[in-house]
């Protein structure tokens, strides 16, 4: 086993993991903190149902992730879950909440107002929690003898809470070039007119994310200023999609608007990878020091590599059957 | 008083993992059961077993939805409330937890939607072979929960390397010492949740006179099937107990209430294990009765608790008592299945009220049993998280303050309560429903999607919708 590098394979897995479910759970996430604002209660019906037929396959690749996490790199899981304890059951509840909510609300009249609340709550707390998770993760952890050391609430500082909005608002953009992909009407002129004010508020947390996190660490600093990197083509790119976005919009490309969206998650994301590669708890692990044994990382391979393959599949198909416009009053039921 | 996050963090994932198991050993049996529906729809060809299969499947899929949502949170208990024990014994957990989760995914992408959305789309076989399946991915799961706690009962199969359990065999990690019979006495667990869940339904369908010719042989069919199962459990349940003996000795000496190491022991029925005075007050017992159940001999000698330090004892008296509740409803489940066959004589199996009054009663038995019985077995082994290998103390997260547990037990006690009230009131609707006309199914009418569990079953989730079902 020594001839190949099993910790480096994991990481692109998860790594992997991690971007499908920000950008699946992503859409449908900002669904829900767009849902109090909608402009009538039909068009919250179309937004639940556009949805609806594949969000808990967005989710299980949070699942997948988090079990990954524990087999191949544990010790990212026993410091990065002590050190966001707090945060870590905000999203959970969250995320158990909409799911209930998706379930109940089409099935209720009369309690239909509290399960509302609960998915735009729900949606709205994992999304900021979410975000302040990658705050927390720019900052670092302050660990001593592979343990977690730092107090309660270090994960929530101002950045933090910068992220966290940032990551809002970028979700709630990625919701809306998907309600316009996936509606007509007053609906879609609705997101659409959202578009452009959404992407000013992404644009302006990014500017202020991309200023500041160079300041926060030495090493970041050096990575982006030693000099002219390769790796500035990412902000880069990021801000192409974004100025992309602005005039697929415009020009009524639905699909485009929102595949480049997809992309400026996966530039930032790249962005983010790079600045503290390859240490996977900052500053003082590195994903070599996070792995566990080789022999674990293999027996759990041979599973994952065989079922992954039939998720990515069954996802692509789901997508495939609901794909096209979702109509006023037509229903998941 | 100090709160304590060691404590603390026991009672939360004793909360979490109780109000989860409620759901998975409900699922289990009961996917075996629509199996058998649908096998016998398959090999009959008469249209009352799809039916039953029809509503049984609305009832699984509520409680599957359920137990998933309620099992995520597991998943990130280990790290966020055990890091040590985590990092620790994460080259094996790891895995095994990891491959839980793997197996209901590749079930839920394949088989679970052909059994809840395909009754029209594929032939009775097919989604006969899919029911099948997903019994099978049921007791899959099962075995990976069930593989792992076993292992962290009787480690075997690794070795410590920088503080560090590696895994030497998987073979021997995952089949311990103590998982045929855990497996054996869970999977009978189930198998007898889903029995007598279906027999106190049946019982209720029965006393109101609806659907009378399916609910009886429902009813029949799992009378007999209990007749069997009872007493078996009763028989596995021993011979883990006698396994438990050999490797677990003062879970034993807790659950008999016995405190020296001696021969003659008694079979307490009723005692107060009282820890400072180190001996039970109150005692009522059989003379001789531990020792021959335990030993087949009434000189036999039964370990005693005064074996270990009185500090590594364990709360005696919640052992003691969660295994004569375990044990009592065993026996009254046993009562149940011997009275039913005694009433088939002139057919009062379906017409005596007491007994199907009594039948709506014992359906929430088994739960009640199913919990005593792990909290036998998990408060038993303390003050061990991994047997006589770490301790609770050194398998807690160290940066955890006491504060921070109270407030998400609350936290995860508040979300549960909804959801288990939400879950619970919606399944009564959907048992309230009854039996579907094949006729007017409403699968029929339905798009070609892949859906959650949940939307598998359209009753309204209040009253007002009832005359419109959307």
């Amino acid at each position: 086993m020594e001839m190949f590098d099993l910790s480096l394979f994991w990481a692109v897995i998860i790594a992997f993991g991690i971007i499908m479910y920000v950008l699946m759970d992503g859409f449908d996430l900002g669904l829900g903190v767009l849902f109090p604002f909608a402009p009538d209660e039909e068009a919250r019906d179309v937004m639940m149902n556009s949805v609806a037929p594949v969000w808990d396959g967005n989710e299980t690749w949070l699942v997948l992730g988090g079990a990954g996490l524990i087999a191949a790199f544990p010790l990212v899981y026993t410091i990065l879950l002590p050190a966001l304890y707090i945060g870590v059951f905000l999203l959970l509840a969250g995320l158990i909440f909409r799911g209930v909510a998706f379930e109940f609300r089409f099935k209720s009249k009369r309690t239909r107002g509290w399960w509302n609340a609960a998915f735009a709550g729900g949606s709205f707390v994992a999304a900021f929690a979410q975000g302040c998770v990658v705050g927390a993760y720019i900052q670092g952890f302050e660990t001593a003898d592979r343990v977690y050391t730092g107090g309660a609430f270090d994960w929530l500082t101002p950045f933090s809470v910068l992220t966290g909005i940032g990551l809002v608002i970028g979700y709630s953009l990625l919701g809306a070039t998907w309600l316009v992909l996936k509606s007509e009407g007053h609906v879609r002129e609705w997101a659409r007119a959202l578009v452009p004010k959404l992407l000013l508020g992404v644009l302006v947390v990014f500017a202020i994310v991309s200023l500041w996190t160079p300041w926060i660490d030495r090493g970041v600093f050096d990575r982006w200023f030693d000099h002219l990197h390769v790796i500035w083509l990412l902000p880069f790119g990021a801000l192409l999609c974004a100025l992309g976005i602005f005039l697929a919009n415009r020009h009524r490309r639905e699909g485009l608007a929102f595949l480049l969206t997809l992309g400026m998650f996966i530039f930032t994301y790249l962005g983010l990878l790079v600045s503290r590669w390859p240490y996977v708890i900052p500053p003082d692990y590195t994903l070599w020091d996070a792995a566990s044994a080789p022999e674990s990382q293999f027996f759990l391979l041979v599973g994952v590599l065989f079922v992954v393959p039939i998720v990515l599949t069954y996802t692509a198909w789901s997508y495939w059957v609901f794909r096209g416009k979702v109509r006023v009053g037509e229903g998941y039921h | 008083m100090a709160l304590d996050p060691i404590l603390l963090s026991r009672l939360q994932f004793a909360f979490v993992v109780s109000f989860h198991t409620i759901f998975p050993v409900f699922t289990i049996g009961l996917a075996s059961y629509v199996a058998l529906l649908q096998g016998l729809f398959v090999a009959t060809g008469n249209a009352v077993w799809d039916r039953l299969g029809l509503f049984w499947t609305k009832i699984f899929a509520v409680v599957f939805g359920m137990g998933v949502v309620s099992g995520i949170v597991m998943a990130f208990q280990f790290g966020t409330n055990w890091s040590n024990f985590s990092q620790f014994a994460s080259n094996f957990i790891g895995p095994m937890l990891s491959y839980e989760v793997i197996t209901a995914f590749f079930l839920e992408a394949g088989f679970l939607g052909v059994l809840l959305f395909g009754r029209h789309r594929v032939s009775p076989s097919v989604h006969f072979f899919a029911a099948l399946m997903v019994a099978m991915g049921t007791f899959i799961s099962a075995f990976w929960i069930l593989a792992t706690n076993s292992w962290m009962q009787t480690p075997q199969g690794y070795e410590i390397r920088e503080g560090v359990v590696h895994v030497t065999s998987w073979l021997e990690a995952m089949f311990t010492p103590s998982f045929p019979y855990r497996f054996a006495h869970m999977a009978l667990a189930a198998f007898l949740t889903g029995g007598f869940v279906v027999c106190g339904v049946s019982a209720w369908f029965l006393l109101r006179k609806r659907d009378v010719d399916a609910h009886k042989r429902a009813l029949s069919m799992t009378m007999w099937l209990l007749l069997i199962l009872t007493p078996l459990q009763a028989w596995v349940g021993d011979e883990h107990g006698l396994n438990t003996l050999e490797h677990q000795p003062m879970k034993i000496a807790a659950m008999e209430g016995n405190w020296d190491t001696q021969s003659n022991v008694p079979l307490l029925l009723f005692a107060l294990p009282d820890r400072d005075l180190q001996a039970n007050r109150m005692e009522i017992g059989i003379p001789n009765g531990a020792s021959l159940i335990l030993r087949h001999d009434a000189n036999g000698v039964v370990p005693g608790l005064k074996d270990i330090p009185a500090a590594q004892q364990q709360p005696v008296w919640m052992v003691f008592f969660s295994f004569r509740v375990m044990v009592g409803l065993g026996l009254l489940m046993i009562a149940f299945a011997v009275a039913g066959l005694v009433l088939r004589r002139g057919g009062r199996l379906y017409t005596t009220r007491w007994f199907l009054h009594g039948l709506q009663g014992m359906s929430l038995a088994p739960f009640v049993a199913v919990l005593a019985g792990w909290f036998v077995t998990e408060i038993g082994r303390s003050p061990w998280l991994v047997y006589n290998v770490l301790s609770y103390a050194d398998a807690v997260t160290p940066s955890l303050s006491g504060w921070m547990v109270l407030l998400t037990l609350i936290g995860y006690i508040a979300v549960y309560a909804v959801i288990f009230w939400a879950g619970v009131y919606y399944l009564f609707k959907v048992v309230r429903q009854g039996l579907d006309d094949l006729s007017e199914d409403e699968e029929m009418h339905d798009y070609d999607r892949p859906e959650r569990p949940l939307s598998a079953t359209r009753v309204p989730f209040d009253d007002s919708t009832a005359a419109s079902r959307s």
